[in-house]
């Protein structure tokens, strides 16, 4: 069966309301940046945009005081700032998986979901492209995360795996938000078109660049399109890969394992879909969006933490094994101390939330029930925070000579460095649901059945020689 | 033929259009099919989401977006293998862990994602050269009707620069093709 076979034929359920038309799918998502803002979003904003104030007046307090006004110490050298860091990256992850790789193997369901996963990968990039370069310390000698030369000459290392980091990071910044915004283009001409007054038609007509849907600039479209996903995949892949190589390159036990790579992307890409789950559960209720954004999509997306959070689940068991298997005594005392140590109650969070929790969703009736998968997915998200505190704190906390052993108390600084990033993400997310269309216009007309030129025709010339699917192709034609 | 036809003016010099609106895809892509088969090549679909089948049915060849992309990709393989080489390896090497100063495995995460980007700047930038966009001036704005190319009508649009364009045919082609509506965009001060 092909990918271009009506949905219904391929056995899957509607994946938009049936009475869906073109015209009620531009209606539904345009009319939410035109209406004036529901209270609800106001108050949201407002309290977003002072956590944003709280993480300048943060980070500007660090600058003036230096990095003493956080927890770390020695031995704890890394403790929030890199743990807030691998946390907002891999939520990142989520955006790009459904965005590239879900793109790439046809799975149509994305394309409810995959604008507004796309616009939390850029804005949680964001927040994650603070902390490195506010821990290094003297931010005056920021730049020389660049391949800048300093004062004497010196090029950074390019065989340091942080330098790797810079490059990956940046580069997935840049490629997500080309992305996003070269599958924007039809959607703010669409708003250029729709709009009322002048300011908006100068602002979306800009920012559409003159896009009118040309056949012509379609097939140039589509084929970027294609390519960028084409790039994203291995790409997503490379930069969880690379944020591991931060670890996995020293020596250091509970660091230096060569499964840190998958079981980072496998982490990266649960802790993201909780997050999109999050943001998506309360959008869709807040702006009545139930008839595009439906079960199906809720339960898939379970589905999907179901298999991450396992294959996460397994990676923290094979750690164990490999620790006590290797006969390495230091590698074993981490592990031994992770789970009964003075960080046990982290660890263990961490393994109610992320192993246990999920295994909920093997039941149908607990998948697809809304309360339920939006308390796991907060649950996941403390979850994979806490995964990130456990790896880097529990290895550090105790080097290799008693005398070195220490523990991590966050400061005030800490806490509000970090709700303060919650607060810039939220903004802008807030933002982008207020004055951008969260869901990708075009793209879900073109799943209807109707978008299909051969709609409505005798389907014995239109899919000749196609016998499996007769029936329900059939059916599908006459419905509508 | 009682399709009605309506006539917008544009300022002088910019090119004159036959616009003509369907109501679904098939429509739009069967006339399509009969502008093709007419021998005509200065004429466009204008739809609010691309149609499987359309690029065969105006009879189009392939993107040639990929060629921009793998030279630029090349591109930047390029730069990183040269950024690496020179900085740690020429102007300034340093011995660290013990490892050459050019240490081959260690480029791999910098040469990948250089390449990676830089073919990410040739499929966007590629396409918007291959698109010649941004344009936000072109004669089918000028029509009112045209906003619902980005909701829920489909358009065909033949320029008169066409070699095969003549003033009373071609619209009479266009009608044969059942649209809900002709317009006539054209210098009507001339």
């Amino acid at each position: 069966m092909s990918f271009d076979a009506p949905i219904k034929a391929i056995g899957e359920k509607d994946l938009v309301a049936p009475k869906s038309t073109f015209k009620s799918i531009t209606e539904a998502v345009a009319r939410v940046t035109e209406n004036p803002a529901p209270k609800g979003w106001w108050i949201a904003f407002l309290t977003a945009f002072s956590f944003t104030g709280v993480l300048l007046g943060s980070i500007g307090y660090l600058f003036w005081k230096g990095v003493g006004v956080w927890g770390n110490n020695s031995p704890v050298g890394w403790a929030w700032d890199i743990t807030n860091f691998v946390w907002w990256v891999g939520i990142g992850h989520a955006g790009t998986l459904i965005s590239a790789v879900l793109f790439l193997f046809r799975q149509k369901w994305r394309t409810s979901i995959n604008r507004f996963a796309e616009a939390m990968t850029i804005f949680a990039v964001i927040c994650a492209l603070i902390f490195p370069g506010i821990h290094v310390g003297r931010v005056w000698h920021a730049y020389y995360l660049a391949p800048i030369p300093n004062q004497m000459g010196i090029w950074p290392n390019f065989k340091s795996p942080l330098l790797w980091d810079v490059f990956a990071v940046s580069t997935y910044f840049t490629v997500s938000s080309l992305f996003w915004f070269v599958g924007l283009i039809p959607d703010l001409a669409t708003l250029r078109d729709r709009a009322k007054n002048s300011l908006r038609r100068m602002v979306y007509g800009f920012l559409a660049l003159g896009w009118r849907g040309s056949n012509r600039h379609w097939q140039n479209y589509e084929r970027a399109y294609m390519i960028l996903a084409a790039l994203s995949t291995p790409l997503v892949l490379s930069v969880h890969s690379v944020v591991s190589f931060d670890f996995a390159t020293s020596v250091e036990p509970g660091w230096h394992t060569t499964i840190f790579p998958p079981y980072f992307v496998a982490g990266a890409v649960f802790s993201g879909f909780a997050m999109v789950m999050t943001l998506l559960l309360i959008a869709r209720s807040v702006f009545k969006l139930t008839d595009l954004v439906t079960m199906t999509h809720v339960e898939l997306m379970n589905k999907i933490m179901l298999a991450t959070g396992s294959l996460v689940g397994y990676a923290y068991a094979m750690e164990f094994f490999i620790a006590w298997y290797s006969g390495n005594e230091y590698e074993r005392y981490v592990f031994i101390n992770r789970a009964t140590g003075p960080y046990a109650w982290a660890y263990w969070i961490m393994i109610s939330c992320n192993v246990i929790s999920p295994q909920l969703f093997w039941s149908k009736r607990l998948r697809t029930n809304i309360p339920l998968s939006f308390v796991v997915s907060i649950f996941i998200n403390i979850g994979m925070w806490f995964e990130r505190f456990v790896i880097i704190v529990t290895s550090l906390h105790r080097d290799f000579i008693p005398s070195s052993w220490g523990y991590f108390h966050p400061t005030l600084v800490d806490i509000t460095t970090y709700l303060g990033s919650l607060g810039l993400f939220f903004t802008l997310f807030l933002l982008f649901l207020r004055w951008v269309p969260m869901i990708a216009i075009a793209e879900l007309k073109s799943i209807l059945p109707e978008a299909d030129p051969h709609h409505g025709e005798h389907h014995d010339e239109a899919h000749e020689g196609d016998s499996h699917g007769e029936p329900a192709l059939a059916t599908t034609a006459e419905g509508h | 033929m009682s399709v009605e036809t309506t006539t917008v003016s544009v300022p002088e010099g910019r090119p004159a259009l036959l616009l003509a609106e369907y109501e679904t895809p098939g429509a739009c892509m069967k006339a399509a099919e009969k502008l093709r088969d007419a021998g005509f090549t200065k004429f466009d679909t204008h739809t609010p989401f691309p149609i499987h089948g359309m690029d065969a049915a105006m009879g189009m060849g392939d993107s040639k977006l990929g060629w921009i992309v793998l030279v630029m990709g090349i591109t930047g393989l390029m730069t990183g293998i040269a950024l690496i080489t020179y900085a740690n390896g020429i102007d300034y090497p340093i011995i660290v862990g013990g490892k050459p100063a050019i240490s081959i495995p260690a480029y791999v995460p910098v040469c990948f994602e250089l390449t990676i980007l830089l073919s990410a700047f040739g499929a966007v930038f590629g396409m918007f050269g291959l698109n010649q966009l941004p344009r936000h001036h072109h004669p089918v704005f000028e029509s009112d009707r045209f906003k619902a190319a980005t909701d829920d009508k489909f358009f065909v649009s033949v320029e008169y620069a066409d070699p095969k364009f003549d003033a009373d045919r071609t619209p009479e082609l266009i009608a044969s093709t059942h649209p809900n509506h002709i317009e006539i965009i054209e210098d009507t001060e001339s």
